[in-house]
């Protein structure tokens, strides 16, 4: 099971100002081992956020994205102590899911 | 801790620029997965990834975007992306000069606002677009980073 991600959403008004931080290792799939082997790619390739049963933004990643993802974005609409869902799904099927409240 | 990240970065930074370099085959099979534009990840021509997005975007000045001038550290470079065309409906980050161009897309539901900021791997100095998606008509701008060499900074 991936560590879980670290989520900051703030309210001012009713825009939410969305911070995330996951835990990954986004491997690229071009950088060889010691041994000069291949190691293979292992990224996430799309992260989900929804707000009362609405996806307030969903993005769709390469191996370019760095190592333990940051993503920010901001959305109106939202209100303190609303909650926040953030899945992520790697290209090995891996998922993870946590939600935050907006403060 | 911290001390590992470090030892990390430096490595992939290296292997960064193996990888730009052409040392390193980028045909990695990669499980398809649902809401996922294989093809888009998979283009190696700013033409070609234009293509597979669904048009030719032209220069808007509309678009920013927050990057470093320099980037000391390839492995993370830290890019914002601002869209003052209304009815932005998708944001794509895309560097002119790794492997795959295309480094992330964003769709941007109404409501949520279009500015979006994440980090992104560099292997060399390149142009980083910012491509935008608005009115179903595409829309770009474009900011030259720099990367020293080793992919990290002293």
């Amino acid at each position: 099971m991936p560590d879980p991600m670290r989520i900051r959403a703030t309210a001012q008004g009713d825009v939410v100002d969305v911070r995330v931080l996951m835990s990954h290792e986004m491997e690229g799939g071009q950088r060889r081992d010691a041994a000069g082997n291949l190691v293979p790619a292992h990224f996430i390739q799309t992260v989900t956020v929804t707000h009362g049963g609405k996806t307030v933004l969903s993005a769709e990643w390469g191996p370019a994205v760095s190592k333990n993802p940051y993503l920010q974005f901001k959305f109106t609409g939202g209100k303190k102590g609303d909650e926040l869902t953030v899945t992520w799904v790697d290209n090995k099927g891996e998922t993870r899911t946590d939600k935050a409240v907006i403060n | 801790m911290s001390e590992n990240r470090r030892d990390f970065m430096k490595l992939t930074g290296v292997f960064g620029l193996l990888a730009a370099a052409g040392l390193l085959s980028t045909t990695e099979a990669l499980a398809q997965q649902q809401g996922w534009n294989k093809a888009a990840f998979e283009t190696k021509s700013l033409a070609d990834t234009y293509k597979v997005l669904g048009g030719t975007p032209t220069e808007s000045a509309d678009i920013s975007i927050t990057a470093p001038d320099i980037a000391e550290n390839g492995a993370v470079v830290p890019v914002g992306v601002t869209s003052k065309i209304p009815n932005t409906q998708a944001v794509y980050i895309l560097v002119e000069k790794n492997p795959n161009m295309l480094a992330a897309g964003f769709n941007i539901p109404p409501g949520t606002a279009a500015e979006v900021a994440t980090r992104i791997k560099m292997g060399q100095t390149s142009n980083v677009y910012a491509v935008v998606k608005a009115n179903d008509k595409f829309y770009v701008a474009s900011k030259e980073v720099k990367v020293t060499l080793g992919g990290c900074g002293g």
